[in-house]
């Protein structure tokens, strides 16, 4: 059953997908900035999971850990480069999100070596898989779709149904009048942040279980897929995201099984040019007027 | 103190620029042509000469229109491919295949700048950003994966090193002057009106997709041009060399230069060309060279928190500026008894 290996294969790659767009997605309907940087959290995750692990850490402690890491990141980022710059005009912020990403690729590079390290997957989730009509599937891809739907399921509640979330949507819909109506604008937004690098942490353990090799520059790739995938599912919703990244992920799995392995970001990217040319607020996107 | 101020009238000020660019150039050759420079300064001083010419194109469309495209390596490398291919075809004689092939790489790159601007510039912001960067991306995967005609990922090779010091010393001051006159036209101001708002720049009659588009087939044009000369610098290329980074290398030189000023491209492009290679040749910061990206990217952020339009501003070089200045203030000391023509 090459096709049911393949299908979750993709599933697999897709939820790890997701998860990162989700936190290009959220912070993109909030400050309107596409964080360059997210990526690169991704990336400080994955080593903060694989020193912990091999320090002998349990795997929870690991697990949180490497999520408390990214969201303190994440803060810290928030806190020093983009708050300063809220009201400065957008390419200045997208360019200090430039500065950030090569700014943490290349510490990166200067304190964990350029030639990768290998990820201690073994000792973060069990190896065994189980049959499944006559497919092996490990258990590594179903911990990670279900991580990562549960995960998601989770967001959708915090959004939707916690007053924290409701000051979200409100910051996201008009900055101003939020703030009019005594919504601290400045902890809504430090908060989308955190979730997103927190939702980064998660995506991070689970990209290292799936591409046991880390190196400095893992997170820039990833992150440009899985902005493609926010965009693709629609930038502002949570299920946009989800789909957009399980879509993407079956993508590159069909293209890398087509022998085509060279061609996965040119795919990638060219669908991405084209839904924005054909359908510029993706699947689950809503239509934004300009205003004058 | 007199209210008239001494004005150089134009042709004046063209020849006062073709004589400091004809002086630069003779004395620069002659020192090129001493052999006072090491074979390393003469590779950094060509480096520095295409990274110029980079930036300012680039600049076309960051610092004049106000977008930011992140694939200009694109460009390059498709005029680099472009150009490499017809020279290496060879057929044309000596001197007019070479310059042939710079308007092959210019020309081929602006077509792809055209094809990529129409769609692209439809959108703003981050959206155009990702977008040309994509299109970047996929010209690279192009290249790696088009064998037959490039050669792919083992690179293209036997490339006439056609760039020597004159010729990059040429291109460097044709491109710098059509930029220049291009952005002192009516056209480059309404390039310039664009940036500073498209909404009121329309309703004035502004027909902006169309300055944007040729803004950017400008820019291609002349990273296309870099391209070449970057071909016929090394003899070889691998598409590996047009990778994303490069791009933000040159965003780098553009946005520490000052976003709009083509002397702050220039001062920037040659600053953080000459600083890894200064770095390197002195035992004692040697190190530093390790930490420069860093340094660099540090320096972007800082940048854009405390001064956003960069090193330079928008301030631009003027030598018959300088003159004026002088020449001014030698007539108010002498208390503004002569007359002055205008």
């Amino acid at each position: 059953m090459l096709f049911l290996s393949q299908l979750i294969n993709g599933l697999q790659l897709g939820s790890i997908y997701a998860l990162v767009a989700l936190g290009y997605n959220m912070v993109y309907g909030i400050v309107k900035l596409l964080n360059f940087a997210h990526g690169d959290i991704i990336m400080v995750g994955a080593y903060i999971a694989l020193f912990s692990l091999n320090f002998g850490h349990h795997p929870v402690l690991a697990a949180l850990l490497t999520v408390g890491g990214c969201t303190l990141l994440a803060i810290v980022i928030e806190k020093t480069a983009y708050s300063p710059l809220r009201l400065a005009p957008r390419l200045s912020l997208l360019i200090t999100a430039i500065g950030i990403s090569i700014l943490l690729q290349n510490l990166a590079q200067l304190l964990f070596e350029a030639r990768g390290r290998s990820f201690p997957a073994y000792r973060l989730l069990p190896a065994g898989y189980i049959e499944l009509v006559g497919t092996r599937v490990a258990y590594t891809s179903i911990l990670t779709i279900t991580i990562s739907v549960v995960s998601m399921i989770v967001l959708t509640f915090l959004v939707r149904k916690t007053k924290l979330g409701k000051a979200m949507r409100a910051v996201s819909e008009d900055t101003g009048a939020a703030q009019l109506m005594g919504v601290n604008v400045n902890v809504v937004i430090t908060f989308t942040f955190a979730v997103g690098a927190a939702l980064a942490g998660v995506g991070a353990l689970m990209y290292g279980v799936r591409f046991p090799l880390i190196t400095p520059v893992i997170g820039a790739m990833l992150g440009l897929r899985a902005f493609v995938a926010a965009v693709f599912g629609g930038i502002g919703s949570i299920p946009g995201a989800m789909i957009g990244g399980f879509l993407i992920g079956l993508l590159e799995v069909l293209v890398i099984h087509m022998g085509l392995s060279g061609w996965v970001d040119g795919v990638v990217f060219a669908l991405l040019i084209i839904v924005l040319l054909v359908r510029p607020t993706g699947i689950m996107g809503r239509n934004l007027m300009e205003k004058v | 103190m007199s209210d008239k101020k001494f004005v150089i009238p134009m042709p004046v000020r063209y020849v006062i620029n073709t004589v400091l660019l004809v002086v630069f150039l003779v004395a620069a050759n002659a020192v090129m042509q001493s052999g006072a420079l090491g074979r390393a300064q003469t590779a950094i001083i060509i480096q520095i000469g295409f990274f110029i010419i980079l930036a300012v194109s680039l600049n076309i469309v960051t610092g004049y229109l106000g977008q930011l495209p992140l694939g200009h390596a694109g460009f390059m490398a498709v005029g680099a491919y472009a150009g490499a291919i017809f020279w290496r075809a060879g057929m044309l004689p000596g001197a007019a295949n070479m310059i042939m092939g710079f308007f092959v790489a210019g020309i081929v790159a602006a077509i792809f700048g055209l094809l990529i601007g129409i769609p692209a510039l439809r959108f703003k912001g981050d959206y155009l950003a990702i977008i040309t960067l994509g299109f970047g991306e996929i010209i690279r995967v192009l290249l790696n994966n088009l064998d037959w005609l490039t050669n792919g990922a083992r690179g293209l090779l036997g490339i006439p090193r056609y760039s020597n010091f004159l010729v990059v010393y040429i291109c460097v001051i044709i491109t710098c002057a059509f930029i220049h006159v291009m952005m002192k036209s009516r056209h480059g101001r309404a390039i310039l009106s664009i940036r500073d708002n498209e909404i009121a720049a329309e309703s004035c009659g502004v027909n902006t997709v169309y300055y944007k588009v040729a803004a950017f087939v400008v820019s291609a044009f002349f990273a296309g041009i870099a391209g070449a000369l970057f071909a016929g610098n090394f003899g070889i290329l691998i598409p590996g060399d047009f990778d994303f980074m490069m791009s933000i290398n040159i965003l780098m030189i553009v946005v520490l230069g000052g976003l709009g000023s083509m002397f702050g491209s220039i001062v920037a492009a040659a600053v953080l060309t000459y600083l890894p290679f200064a770095l390197q040749s002195s035992e004692s910061v040697a190190f530093l060279a390790d930490y420069r990206m860093i340094i660099y990217s540090l320096l972007l952020i800082l940048m854009m928190i405390f001064k956003p339009s960069g090193l330079m501003g928008s301030y631009d070089f003027s030598m018959s500026r300088i003159l004026e200045k002088i020449i001014n203030f030698v007539i108010e000391k002498k208390g503004g008894k002569k007359d002055v023509a205008s």
